[in-house]
């Protein structure tokens, strides 16, 4: 494992993605510690104030400080996201490991309807299963699991059906070992490789989506401070204040390439045979 | 390309939209909504409203609503929608035009900016436009649509006032109003693509540049410009064409904000706008047409892929 993690930093895209994602996870844990004022906090003399000394970021139309939304804003945008994608991916492998297990018409069933799931734009899948449970995070971030769980389970099938025929599985039976050995010891660990790279790209993915369906309105509420949201809320400001959609917005874009870059210096880490 | 397999593939074509159309239904049903509530209003008396539900055939078992709904859907009958009175498949076909217009110009610029510079990026690997790409790849699949979106309207709009900010013109009718009012969007949705093909691009001509075939070229001697068109360009695109057929699933999903954004009577809109109404036929309908789409365009895909590709045929 720490060998791992000395060849992730020694790739550039790992070890830059390894210093965002530090610096995120250091936001969500001590935000609202970091924050100058409450997120709520308003102020009616600053309203739309422009960034400077008082207000790093601006202020908003009710005068609340941008910096400490989008401090405060963290927690309700990127552990979502993760959870949604964890789920998703949970989900998925059961799935996708059920079906490779199963084998013949069920795997055949299993896959043609995964596949036809697919065949529903992410977004689009989300946004309908997001109205049908009702606006929400909570329901936002159900619907981003629902809509992962296909792909996941199309991903760990492949997975594990090529790795039920590799040598090493082989010799492993031919060893005398235990079913459950061979799972665990000698598949998992093969196995898990790219799932754990798919999954990290879908966290960006889905840090995207949960974004997207609070800006349109179906996801966090206001007066959350969930980041969507915050450019979705400034957007009726974009001439008078455009700091109040473009620190959120890059916020929300430097998170998903934080982990864009992890899922890739992962991907290099994983396999050093194959050197890009 | 065999007929077997172009049979098989049709047939695949038709269960994914089976499934489809059972998950739309199944989740309009789901929708918090009484149909009947929102043809009469709230103050409807409850007599009136039972004559209506009976009516509609809202009462039926569900079973046989699901058959009455895909039965008039196979006779291209997608029903009328709750909140204009107008049928909707018309309404949502015209959206789809306008809606493909917009895809085709952006997957045009992708294909001008996207390949030469995921070509160039490899042939000049660790060099300043090499960076450049990577830069912009990042950029393109981890910045959410409605944020470049934003971002766009702010500087070319908003700032410079190149543009006009929101709005549709049919290139019918205003040819330079419409292409103008053509290019933010255009440019939000060509990002993300460009990202996406020119990665795939880059990677697959290092592979193909690696090859002993290419290898076998130029020992040959032939010239560089030679290999690197009839060789190199031909093998690293045909990955490209399977590639360019799933972002089309993104470019569906992108367009629905994008649509929002920038004010665009698109299929996207039509189906946030139906969202928002609780007009369940429009959004059954409008789900059905991007999810059909998608399909045909795979099913495109995948035929080019073979014809292009004999070595592959497909299980």
């Amino acid at each position: 494992m720490t060998d791992l993690f000395r060849r992730l930093l020694r790739t550039k895209q790992g070890a830059l993605g390894v210093v965002i994602l530090l610096g995120i996870t250091l936001i969500c844990v001590f935000g609202p510690a970091l924050a100058p004022y409450r997120p709520d906090h308003m102020d009616y003399v600053s309203r739309f104030a422009a960034p400077g000394v008082q207000h790093w970021l601006g202020a908003d139309q009710f005068g609340r400080d941008e910096l400490s939304r989008l401090l405060y804003g963290a927690r309700e945008t990127v552990p979502p996201a993760l959870l949604a994608t964890l789920a998703g991916t949970l989900a998925g492998a059961i799935v996708g490991t059920l079906s490779a297990y199963a084998g013949g018409r069920w795997d055949e069933a299993i896959m043609r309807t995964v596949d036809a799931v697919l065949a529903i734009p992410g977004l689009l899948l989300a946004l309908l299963i997001a109205s049908a449970l009702g606006a929400g995070e909570q329901t936002a971030l159900l619907a981003i699991a629902i809509a992962f769980a296909p792909g996941m389970a199309r991903i760990t099938r492949s997975v594990a059906l090529a790795a039920r025929q590799e040598e090493y599985v082989a010799a492993a039976i031919a060893r005398g070992e235990s079913g459950t050995r061979i799972v665990l010891a000698e598949m998992l660990p093969n196995v898990i490789a790219p799932v754990i790279v798919e999954t990290t790209i879908r966290v960006a993915f889905a840090v995207m989506l949960l974004a997207t369906l609070s800006f349109l309105g179906l996801g966090a509420q206001p007066p959350s401070s969930e980041w969507g949201l915050l450019v979705s809320d400034g957007r009726a400001y974009l001439h008078d204040a455009p700091w109040l959609v473009l620190a959120p917005g890059a916020a929300i874009g430097i998170t998903a390439i934080g982990f864009n870059l992890l899922g890739d210096g992962l991907r290099d880490a994983l396999n050093p045979r194959d050197e890009r | 390309m065999s007929l077997a397999w172009l049979l098989r593939r049709l047939l695949l074509m038709a269960y994914t939209m089976l499934v489809v159309s059972v998950l739309v239904f199944a989740i309009t049903q789901v929708l918090p909504a009484d149909a009947a509530v929102t043809l009469l209003g709230q103050n409807a008396t409850p007599a009136a409203l039972a004559a209506l539900r009976q009516e509609l055939g809202l009462s039926d078992p569900v079973g046989l609503q699901f058959w009455h709904w895909f039965w008039a859907l196979l006779r291209g009958n997608f029903g009328t929608s709750m909140r204009t009175g107008l049928p909707v498949g018309p309404t949502m076909f015209t959206a789809l035009s306008r809606s493909l217009l917009l895809a085709a110009c952006s997957i045009v610029l992708m294909l001008v900016v996207a390949v030469p510079l995921g070509v160039l990026a490899a042939l000049r690997r660790g060099r300043a436009l090499d960076l450049l790409a990577g830069l912009v790849s990042y950029l393109g699949i981890s910045v959410p649509e409605f944020v470049t979106a934003t971002f766009v309207l702010v500087v070319l709009a908003d700032r410079l006032g190149w543009l006009p900010a929101t709005g549709y013109v049919p290139i019918t009718k205003h040819f330079i109003g419409g292409v103008r009012h053509l290019i933010a969007p255009v440019l939000t949705i060509s990002l993300v693509l460009i990202a996406h093909v020119a990665r795939m691009m880059r990677s697959e001509t290092i592979d193909v540049l690696a090859s002993d075939y290419v290898r076998a070229a130029e020992l040959k001697g032939l010239s560089r410009r030679t290999v690197l068109l009839r060789h190199v360009l031909r093998n690293a695109l045909l990955p490209v064409v399977t590639v360019v057929a799933l972002d089309v699933g993104y470019l569906l999903g992108g367009i629905i904000v994008v649509e929002e954004i920038f004010a665009i009577p698109g299929i996207g809109r039509e189906l946030l706008i139906a969202i928002q109404n609780r007009d369940l036929p429009s959004i059954q309908a409008g789900a059905l047409i991007m999810a059909g789409t998608y399909a045909v365009t795979n099913l495109l895909a995948d035929i080019a892929y073979a014809l292009l590709d004999p070595r592959l045929r497909y299980d």
